[in-house]
């Protein structure tokens, strides 16, 4: 007897599966892997750019609106990433509950603290202050 | 539960790590974890850019010293090596390239352009960078 059969019609619609968010663990890691790409490549750009830079050059950089916006989509979309990324190496690896349990938590903690500090700094760059 | 010793993930007898195509796999995964630590160093560099210029200036004394060019130098390559094999992953995912001679070919390929990158960003900071 296949799976389906045991299932609900309105389950197999739904296509939701035991975890009820359906695939969309795995695609929003494909879509955040996507935007990484020119993402990183303008990140390394500009890392090449101030390799050996003074602060003031660095800020003055930095503090530009369009790398300013491409620093805050980066910092947004890595942390993301690394968040579905890390949780798929824990599930796969970490098996006792209560250390399960920790890591998944201090995973999306950490991803999220991460993200704001990353944000709140390009901002006050941008801003000044 | 059936069998409660029944064998549980990571399970690295049952591969030969010697094959391109599971060393790639586990390094994939390792550099994605490498890059957490990675990203913290980002954090760190702008956190201290926000900070100001004395802060900044120390920051900037520790990744401009041997160890820390050396450290950077590593992370760049985690992160080209991550990028050109999770291309190679969204190049899977589209249902391509799954014959052993491809999936051989695209591993060398990632391997190779990761170190080009990585030696070509390097060049390019030396030359351009400040």
């Amino acid at each position: 007897m296949k799976i389906s059969q045991l299932n609900t019609p309105l389950k197999n619609v739904r296509g939701l599966g035991s975890a009820k968010d359906g695939t969309e663990h795995w695609w929003m890691q494909r879509v955040t892997a996507i935007a990484l790409v020119p993402l990183v490549f303008a990140f390394v750009v500009l890392m090449i750019r101030l390799a050996g830079a003074n602060y003031a050059t660095a800020a003055g950089i930095v503090g530009h609106p369009v790398v300013s916006g491409v620093l805050l989509l980066l910092v947004v979309t890595a942390f993301w990433h690394l968040k579905l990324g890390l949780q798929v190496v824990i599930e796969d690896y970490v098996h006792a509950p209560a250390s399960k349990l920790f890591l998944m938590f201090a995973n999306t903690f950490g991803c999220w603290i991460g993200a704001l500090i990353c944000i709140l700094a390009v901002l006050k760059i941008a801003f000044g202050g | 539960m059936a069998n409660a010793n029944r064998p549980l993930s990571p399970h690295l007898q049952v591969y030969d790590m010697l094959q391109i195509t599971a060393l790639m796999s586990i390094l994939h995964r390792i550099t994605g974890v490498v890059l957490a630590g990675g990203l913290v160093l980002v954090l760190w560099w702008l956190v201290a850019l926000a900070s100001g210029r004395e802060y900044y200036e120390v920051v900037m004394g520790i990744a401009g010293s041997w160890v820390g060019r050396l450290v950077l130098f590593g992370f760049t390559w985690a992160l080209f090596y991550h990028l050109c094999n999770g291309l190679r992953h969204l190049y899977w995912d589209a249902g391509w390239g799954f014959e052993i001679p491809s999936v051989y070919r695209s591993g060398w390929m990632v391997v190779i352009a990761s170190a080009v990158l990585t030696v070509l960003a390097w060049i390019c900071a030396y030359a351009f960078g400040g």
